[in-house]
């Protein structure tokens, strides 16, 4: 297979968020802001490329009846690797006490062990296919998913809180507050619904 | 690719060396971190404390006071900061359990007279957008300079003199709570010992 188009079928094509509904419990629940977002898009990358290499490793060792069992005990290690490291040095607060990194997700990255994404890629791709492939698989689309929920957490920031990237980019387009359902549990649904739709548009025009 | 068989042996052995595997790396990576992960969680607690009280030279974090709060099994703990033995100020790690997400603990720094010096979040499980607002200076700078025994920390709708955050009244209230519940015991330890050393 084609190594790039492997790599760039997470983007678009096979979008895990927009095209594949894959994980929607994380991308709903990570994305009031951009940085989460990115935050929650690499970790599910790191634990994505490192689950598909070491499955696409064993798969041959692992009889078929318990492959399930190992693959999430595998891919569970690996977020708990995920979960250590970040607790470690991602667990500094902002210069006025704003949440760390870690504060903001500790409680998602505990789910990536459940996130569709890592095991139907596991399933669908790695076991089947050379060692090489699965890492390129994993990187694409983890990186598309990090892709969505930045393009998610984005909208939902711009439009909810009127900031963008803050606090790394410490700006407010407007006075006062933003829309505030955006920043809720509706406004996810609504900016993702919307999204999906315009992701649509987009892919028909790219298969013309 | 081939499938391997599925013999009892065979799937025993395989979950077996998995779960083995998994665990000895797990084992490693937590060594290699603990220390790390240790110093994060001090690190963050001697920078709100830092916030929360006038300049000190002692180590506060190591120098504590454990009071029973009104609820059984809850502890407040006071840090003492001290400037060349004079106590400068007292970083008091409080709570209250009506916040809207369930538990908000804040670190309430006092000033010997009782006047709050400043005000730390250490956990909340607030709404991201509305409750954690709290941590902006729009709400949190109502708080540093006033004595909660002239300024009452109560919202306005309750009669209190507390501007609550826009759609987060209940983050509000708890976070008035959890620094009058700090304010409670820090005179009650004043009146019952005549002072803390």
């Amino acid at each position: 297979m084609n190594q790039w188009r492997n790599f760039i079928k997470g983007f678009i094509k096979e979008n895990p968020v927009f095209v594949l509904f894959l994980g929607m419990c994380p991308t709903l629940g990570t994305t009031s802001s951009a940085i989460n977002g990115i935050g929650m898009g690499l970790a599910t990358t790191f634990v994505l490329v490192l689950s598909n290499v070491f499955i696409s490793l064993t798969a041959r060792f692992i009889p078929d009846k318990v492959r399930i069992p190992s693959y999430i005990v595998i891919i569970a290690s690996f977020v708990t690797v995920v979960d250590l490291i970040m607790k470690a040095y991602t667990n500094t607060p902002g210069p006025n006490g704003e949440p760390s990194l870690y504060d903001n997700l500790g409680l998602f990255i505990p789910l990536i062990v459940v996130n569709c994404i890592v095991l139907g890629r596991a399933e669908a791709f790695a076991s089947k296919n050379s060692v090489f492939s699965s890492f390129i698989d994993g990187f694409g689309i983890g990186l598309g998913f990090t892709f969505a929920l930045f393009i998610l957490g984005s909208v939902r920031e711009i439009l909810g809180s009127g900031t963008f990237l803050y606090p790394a980019l410490n700006f407010k387009f407007i006075k006062g507050d933003g829309m505030l359902a955006f920043v809720l549990a509706p406004g996810a649904f609504l900016a993702l619904g919307y999204l999906i739709a315009i992701m649509n548009i987009v892919k028909k025009r790219f298969a013309k | 690719m081939a499938k391997k068989e599925s013999t009892f042996l065979s799937m025993v052995l395989t979950l077996f060396l998995v779960t083995l595997g998994a665990s000895a790396a797990l084992g490693y990576v937590y060594e290699l971190t603990k220390d790390a992960i240790a110093d994060a969680e001090s690190a963050k607690k001697s920078l709100a404390v830092k916030r929360v009280v006038p300049e000190f030279n002692n180590n506060p974090t190591e120098e504590f006071i454990k009071i029973p709060a009104e609820t059984e099994g809850d502890t407040l703990y006071f840090y003492v900061a001290r400037m060349n033995d004079d106590t400068v100020g007292y970083a008091i790690e409080t709570y209250s359990k009506k916040a809207f997400g369930g538990l908000l603990k804040l670190l309430v720094g006092l000033k010997p007279d009782g006047t709050i010096n400043n005000v730390a979040v250490l956990e909340h499980k607030e709404t991201p957008g509305l409750g954690t607002k709290m941590t902006e200076e729009k709400f949190s700078s109502q708080f540093p300079d006033k004595n909660p025994a002239k300024f009452i920390l109560k919202v306005k709708k309750d009669g209190g003199d507390v501007d609550a955050i826009t759609a987060s009244t209940i983050t509000s209230r708890a976070y008035c709570d959890a620094v009058q519940r700090a304010f409670s015991a820090y005179t009650e330890t004043q009146t019952e010992k005549g002072g803390m050393k």
